[in-house]
């Protein structure tokens, strides 16, 4: 096992010189001017002794005006009247519904003296049952946005101007829109009572119509279910019914449909238990490389182009037909994925994440022949995510240009940027009355004669219904920040409704719906109205009438020699995010990249366009990967051309380039792009939109593209290699079936090891393993203990915008990215295996293993990092000076060090500035904003330039959770104990508890439930981490990782000789 | 002066501390006075009609003997439907916040009323300060310093007369001002004693030890934490919730202003430089805060509809306790389940008119009080210790370890190595108890 390989870049594949010298180099940064002395003698120097002088005195200055003895004069203002249920300084939680489009998921958001910080799960709702998304995690710092508009506005020439009243505003609309056809174009809406007093609008305006718009679209799948079971909706999907999951294409742990609800229910087939562990298997054909890819048990490419190909077969070889691509592995999946579909007994499922409606239809047909339908597919729960429908869209925007909508209220929907023709779009709303209630200046509430801000959801009452059925309800829990007003209050006004307001009509539609008081309020508690008891999963009738037409259909389908495909990825989604920090510098978990979109291909590919082969050539692999600056190629599809650096991964398909949707927003003039759009969305990437086809039926995400080289780069931030674990081994995996057969076979080695090193003939490696064996500091209470699944861990990186939210951790910008400064706590490390064709991932979050014996405590000269007798490697900011020598002597890279100021928090207030453009970007001031700052955590201290920062395990939740012990008296409420990862994380792959009680999680998974699974990273070092893992079971035939560094060899002079 | 008044203050801050411990622990159910302080105090008096009416005599007045008992635990209800109430609120002008105390309680509360004498214990301010020797210190070393100089010349004279004596030659003698020995222990003496002040004033730099600002309004801690034996937590309630103490509310301070618009107490106000204050006159200020007129008494009207009265607005008092940024400190930590008295840091906060910083509120301090207090340790013997201390059960075990039998099967008694655990020994020293 130990000669398994795991591996990040190229370069560590083959391990170059060039990445050799950067892994010994942690900190990829030139040191101070002084560092150009070299041997020169000093007046020689780049940097000679004046220069040093005025660096010395000036900080000599500058600390004596900031040490200036004045102490500050604080106020403190106490509320004019008491607030029933605020008590400064204790948080509130409050029950809410995260919307974006038609995206929801039921949270709990904390609320500290009137201000919404972080956004929790919640519990009650039996869809997400308290898992959230890094999206959601990230939403409540849209809430601070900058560029959220302050005002209504009427446009003025080219400007616009406030209009100062709300009623003033209703007078002109009022006049703009009486007795014309009126279209209101928003996204998917499942708000009940919205979609009532829309209905009622419609009434009120003869010829009027709702187009709702989903920017990515779903439309293929909803025709097909027409087509085939007779409803145009959505069933709902269980993947934890399902023992085998084929998905064809479809990233339903990122970002199809509802990844929340599929992770949970995904991660709760594959936990591994008992005595007989068992799993579900999910087999993947896709062609990129996409997270819920990465998470496959066995994983297959084909072109785009082949998807409906590939279904076909599948439907094929269920009645024995074998399939014949020239591709003889995906030849063998298919015949695999058919095989264990039939076995599965209709306890499995086939998902596809094309929109292509006889892809969709060929997966139904699938789907009913292996009895899924009403097994794993339920219709008695439809699900309400997505309704957009293409053809209404496609409608819409040929009737703006013939002049025929009377006007537009545009509402959550920016299709003056998601719309694949935006410039036909841009013309058509010229021709109408066009009213915006988007909260920013975005591209279409640009072009629009009207703009009257709708709040933010975290300011809004309102209400979902994501599952028929299945409520969940929305409540304010900050006072709207701005002169905003509910999208309902003006279609209430304008339909001349007798409710007043629109917190009326909620009230008023839920107290009918709810009957008492009581009831209405416990729903407003609990965030969620669900039936007693779920129905039974039932099927739907299906008609195989237009299978074969699909069939044919599929058949005429073209591919090229490049194919493109458009994919959405997991942090910013169709775009709308695009402005969010946090989100914009979330790693994508496959690429590991931030801050911009790309072109994804493959090493052959690269070797077709740049004629160096990264494989093999260990210098093309360090020209490629070494620099951020990555080439430039062109993108064609229909005449439309996108220019995107490229980013090399293994694993996706040799034809293919994948790209992401959601970037390169930009204003119609592009320098406002910073004022309307914001600071964070400018310059991130480009706008791949454009390449997006319609087909007469639904978009298409996939096209023959052509390519060509041009001679720009463009620096691409990644995080990839920042830090390097040196060929130790950190991941350990294995098969179900080996597992299954003999569980303790799979940390043999390591056990062995352990017992080499440990002296006289003890088992003690604890304290047997040491020369020190006395500086084990006790841990006589408590001792915080945490244990990462590496099974259920889908690497959706929800923790990590969690771990940001809750630590106050900075936005540090794409320049300082690309320098290796990233301040994240907590990050997911991808680890490639297996073959260049066809590797394996593990995903393995990387945090801060609070070592017993931890190697960074004593190499610190000032003692700022030390250990609690509660088992915490302890960072003290106001003691730490700099050295970095704890960084450097971390084996698991997890410690941070603030270049810059990248917070504000020193005490010159405008010492960012100067560095914008230069070594910050302007991310910073956005962050840096007073209205942003609000979004920080006043129990966590915000750091300043100079000092190392790492995970604390949350150390404030910590004492929160023992103070509620302590008062209470009980120790065992320590058990409730939740740090911000675990809390957010939707698959439950993190636990966390003190592991001094026998009775706790992690305590029973180390030592009972998991004992041959659970493992230390790089235990050998005797450092004696904290954090566990749980090593990967991959439920497959194959053996897993199989290919040894010795067979790799052995394959690539094969290669050679060919 | 100064250090007169901070020994006197530790004393004094100690001798309170102790005597607050003794009186908190009494708090049973019959004692009336301590019962009163704790719920009544704020807004009634024994032996005369206060923001509420006297509680002297209260159960011959009312309507029946049980009625107090009804009247305490159904405020709410009685005051629409039982017209005596009625009349009190229509006299006072407001409305008794309703309680849930047990009968025993209120009677003991009344029982002490009645016979209440108005010989209240006031804890004695006139303390004679304790003794301070270190001037008397000084003066004896400044004496034994000139006799120990007068000595030396002394000798050196002497030396002299039998160097003459014996013949012996010597050079002229240096005056001691221009002796190298003497220069040399005094520039000594100097650099200690200057570097000791230098060290001293950069360590304080930025404490604010003694910060007294003025206030808005002239409130003083003594007339009401004093003088009228207000509960501290009944302002400053946040202590045991929260982080913040909090300064209490406008309204909290109208719960009791509504009534006493005049200020007519024994304590004289004077500023700390000696100014007399009109007490009527600051109760005036704050009913502008409030937005209350005191001739109609009732509040402004709300025309702008704002939710709060015309022209009330907020106080903004000047905040004398300051903690760094990176200073995490918890209240309810230290008063719930601590069960530290406010004065213990804040210094004896009802002596004061104006308040000012009593502690340094240095890490040194904190760090001193965590070494040397005690938890509130875990025994199982005993119900009013912490049960969350349980899960140290090794201290546990420390502290009451098995008797041991030796050979003959005699029992020995075994010393408990640790008598108590203090809030160090469970971690109260470590950094990110406070710095997260």
């Amino acid at each position: 096992m130990s000669n398994k390989k795991y591996w990040q870049s190229f370069g560590e594949l083959n391990q170059t010189d060039n990445f050799k010298q950067s892994a010994e180099k942690e900190f990829k940064e030139e040191l101070l001017p002084l560092a150009d002395l070299d041997d020169k003698g000093i007046l020689d120097a780049k940097t000679p002794r004046r220069d040093f002088l005025k660096y010395l005195g000036f900080s000599t200055a500058a600390a004596a005006v900031a040490a200036s003895c004045e102490m500050p004069v604080r106020k403190a203002v106490p509320y004019l009247q008491r607030q029933d249920n605020i008590i400064p300084g204790v948080a509130n939680y409050y029950a809410s519904t995260y919307i974006n489009g038609g995206d929801a998921i039921s949270v709990v958001v904390k609320q500290r003296d009137g201000r919404p910080i972080k956004i929790e799960g919640n519990e009650l709702s039996s869809i997400t049952k308290g898992g959230t998304s890094a999206q959601a995690q990230a939403s409540v710092l849209d809430l601070y946005d900058m560029t959220r508009l302050r005002f209504p506005k009427q446009k003025d020439g080219k400007e616009f101007k406030e209009v100062t009243t709300f009623d003033a505003f209703d007078k002109m609309v009022g006049a703009a829109i009486t007795g014309k056809p009126v279209v209101i174009l928003t996204s998917t809406i499942h708000s009940p009572s919205t979609l009532q007093i829309i209905s009622e609008f419609l009434a009120k305006y003869p010829g009027s119509r709702h187009v709702q718009y989903d920017a990515v679209s779903y439309n293929g799948l909803l025709l097909a279910n027409e087509a085939t079971y007779g409803k145009r909706a959505i069933p709902s999907y269980q993947f934890d019914a399902a023992k085998v999951i084929v998905s064809l294409g479809a990233d339903f742990l990122g970002t199809w449909l509802s990844p929340v609800e599929f992770a949970k229910q995904y991660s709760s087939g594959r936990k591994i238990a008992g005595e007989k562990p068992e799993s579900s298997q999910h087999i993947h054909f896709e062609s990129s490389l996409s997270l819920t890819g990465s998470n496959a048990d066995d994983r297959y490419v084909h072109k785009p182009s082949e998807t409906g190909a590939v279904a076909v077969a599948i439907l094929n070889a269920l009645n024995g037909t074998a399939s014949s691509f020239s591709d003889a592995r995906l030849n063998s999946g298919i015949k695999l994925a058919a095989d264990k579909l039939k076995a599965a007994g209709g306890n499995a499922l086939v998902v596809s994440g094309s929109n292509d409606v006889n892809v969709q239809i060929i997966v139904n047909a699938i789907n009913e022949a292996i009895g899924a339908n009403g097994k794993t597919i339920n219709w008695s729960v439809t699900s309400n995510y997505r309704k957009g429908a293409d053809a209404d869209m496609e409608q819409l925007v040929a009737d703006l240009n013939d002049k025929k909508v009377g006007a537009l209220l545009v509402w959550g929907v920016n299709p003056a940027y998601t719309y694949r023709d935006k410039e036909k779009f841009a013309a058509g709303i010229k021709n109408t009355v066009a009213i915006s209630f988007n909260g920013t200046m975005d591209e279409t509430t640009e072009l629009c004669n009207y703009v009257i801000p709708a709040h933010h959801w975290l300011e809004s009452w309102g209400d979902a219904e994501p599952k028929s059925g299945y409520y969940s309800l929305m409540q304010p829990t900050v006072n709207p920040l701005f002169k905003t007003r509910y999208f309902q209050t003006s279609l209430l006004k304008w339909s001349g409704s007798t409710t007043a307001d629109y917190e009326t009509y909620f009230k008023n539609y839920w107290m009918t719906k709810l009957a008492s008081v009581d009831n209405y309020d416990k729903a407003l508690q609990d965030g969620v109205v669900e039936p007693a008891a779920p129905a039974a999963a039932a099927g739907a009738a299906f008609s195989a009438a237009k299978v074969e037409e699909a069939k044919s259909k599929i058949a005429a389908v073209k591919g090229g020699d490049v194919e493109v495909v458009l994919y959405e990825k997991l942090s910013i989604g169709d775009g709308s995010h695009a402005n969010n920090p946090w989100l914009q510098e979330l790693p994508d978990p496959v690429t590991k990249v931030t801050w911009d979109n790309y072109a994804i291909m493959g090493p052959e590919m690269y070797k077709q366009y740049f004629k160096k082969d990264v494989l093999t050539d260990k210098g093309a692999s360090d020209d490629y990967e070494v620099h951020p600056e990555k080439p430039v190629v062109k993108i064609t599809v229909n005449n439309k051309s996108v220019e995107l650096p490229v980013l090399l991964i293994p694993g996706i398909q040799k034809n293919t380039v994948a790209i992401a949707v959601g970037y390169g927003r930009k204003s119609a003039d592009e320098n406002k792009t910073g004022d309307y759009i914001g600071l964070s969305a400018k310059d991130a990437g480009q706008n791949a939109y454009p390449l997006v086809t319609f087909d007469g039926a639904s978009n298409v995400y996939s096209a023959v593209a052509a390519i060509a080289v041009t001679d720009k780069t463009y620096p691409l931030a990644q995080t990839q290699v920042h830090g390097s674990n040196e060929n130790r081994p950190v991941v350990y995996e294995t098969s179900l079936a080996a597992y299954a057969a003999k569980p303790e076979a799979l940390l043999e080695e390591i056990t062995k090891e352990r017992l080499e090193i440990t002296a006289n003939e003890s088992e003690d490696f604890r304290s047997d393993a040491t020369m020190y064996p006395d500086n084990l500091k006790e841990k006589p209470g408590i001792k915080w203990g945490m244990s990462i699944d590496l099974s259920t861990c889908t690497g959706c990186s929800a923790c990590v915008v969690a771990c940001t939210a809750e630590n106050n951790v900075a936005v540090v910008g794409k320049m300082q990215v690309q320098r290796y400064h990233e301040m994240h706590w907590l990050r997911i490390d991808r680890y490639f295996t297996g073959s260049m064709e066809n590797p394996d991932v593990v995903f393995q979050p990387m945090l801060c293993q609070h070592c017993d014996n931890a190697p960074c405590e004593n190499v610190c000269p000032v003692a700022a990092t030390n250990h609690s007798n509660e088992g915490l490697n302890q960072m003290t900011y106001n003691r730490c000076i700099g050295t970095r020598y704890c960084a450097n002597n971390c084996p698991y890279k997890v410690r941070r060090f603030n270049w810059l100021d990248y917070t504000g928090a020193d005490s010159f207030p405008d010492n960012q500035n100067p560095l914008i453009g230069v070594d910050l970007n302007e991310t910073t001031i956005q962050m840096n904003d007073d209205l942003t700052r609000m979004v920080l955590n006043p129990d966590v201290t915000v750091r300043s330039r100079g000092v190392i920062e790492k995970c604390s395990f949350c150390v404030q939740r910590l004492q929160e959770t023992k103070l509620n012990a302590k008062k209470a008296e009980d120790p065992s409420l320590i058990r409730n104990v939740k740090v911000a990862c675990m809390q957010a994380c939707p698959t439950n792959a993190i636990s966390f508890s003190n592991v001094n009680d026998k009775e706790s999680d992690v305590y029973k998974i180390r030592n009972v439930e998991q004992k041959h699974r659970s493992f230390y990273v790089m235990e050998q070092l005797h450092v004696l981490p904290n954090v566990s893992y749980l090593a990967k079971i991959r439920n497959t035939d194959r053996e897993v990782a199989a290919v040894t560094e010795g067979k790799e060899a052995e394959k690539k002079e094969e290669k050679t000789h060919a | 002066m100064s250090r007169y008044r901070k020994n006197f203050n530790r004393v004094f801050a100690l001798v309170l501390f102790v005597a607050l411990l003794s009186f908190t622990n009494n708090i049973f159910a019959q004692n009336g006075e301590a019962l009163y302080k704790a719920n009544c105090a704020s807004c009634h008096r024994p032996d005369k009609d206060f923001t509420g009416p006297m509680l002297k005599g209260a159960r011959d007045r009312e309507p029946d003997k049980e009625w107090a008992y009804k009247w305490v635990n159904n405020v709410n209800t009685m005051i629409t439907s039982d017209p005596y109430a009625a009349g009190l609120k229509a006299k006072f002008g407001s409305q008794m916040s309703q309680f849930n105390l047990p009968k025993a309680d209120i009677k003991a509360i009344l029982d002490w009323a009645d016979a209440y004498t108005g010989d209240v214990k006031v804890i004695d301010s006139k303390q004679p300060p304790a003794e301070d020797n270190s001037l008397l210190f000084a003066i004896l070393t400044l004496v034994l310093a000139l006799v120990a100089f007068i000595l030396l010349q002394v000798n050196t004279n002497l030396r002299k007369l039998t160097d003459e004596k014996d013949g012996v030659r010597r050079g002229e003698p240096v005056p001691f001002y221009k002796n190298k020995t003497y220069l040399m222990a005094g520039i000594l003496v100097l650099f200690c004693i200057s570097g000791y002040f230098f060290t001293d004033a950069a360590i304080g730099l930025g404490r604010m030890k003694h910060y007294q600002p003025q206030q808005p309004i002239f409130y003083s801690h003594q007339v009401h934490a004093g003088t009228n034996q207000i509960s501290c937590l009944y302002c400053h309630g946040g202590a045991q919730d929260s982080k913040h103490a909090n300064i209490p509310t406008v309204n909290v301070c109208m719960n009791c202003h509504k009534g006493i618009n005049k200020y007519e107490g024994p304590d004289k106000l004077v500023r700390e430089d000696g100014t007399a204050v009109d007490g009527t006159a600051e109760i005036q200020k704050l009913y502008e805060y409030a937005g209350f007129n005191p001739t109609t008494k009732t509040y402004n009207e709300d025309k702008d509809g704002d939710g709060r009265p015309d022209g009330a607005h907020e106080i903004i008092w000047t905040k004398i306790h300051n903690l760094p940024d990176h200073v995490y400190f918890n209240h309810s930590q230290h008063v719930k389940v601590g069960k530290q008295q406010c004065q213990t840091c804040h210094g004896n906060i009802q002596e004061m008119p104006e308040v000012y910083q009593f502690a340094d509120l240095s890490m040194g301090w904190c760090i001193n009080c965590h070494r040397e207090t005690k938890v509130n340790f875990y025994n199982k013997t005993d119900s009013t210790t912490n049960k969350f201390y349980s899960i140290y059960q090794k201290f546990y075990n420390d502290m009451h370890p098995d008797s041991v039998k030796d050979k003959y099967g005699n029992k020995t008694y075994v010393a408990p190595k640790l008598d108590s655990v203090t809030v160090e020994k469970i971690g109260g020293t470590e950094c990110q108890r406070c710095h997260y």
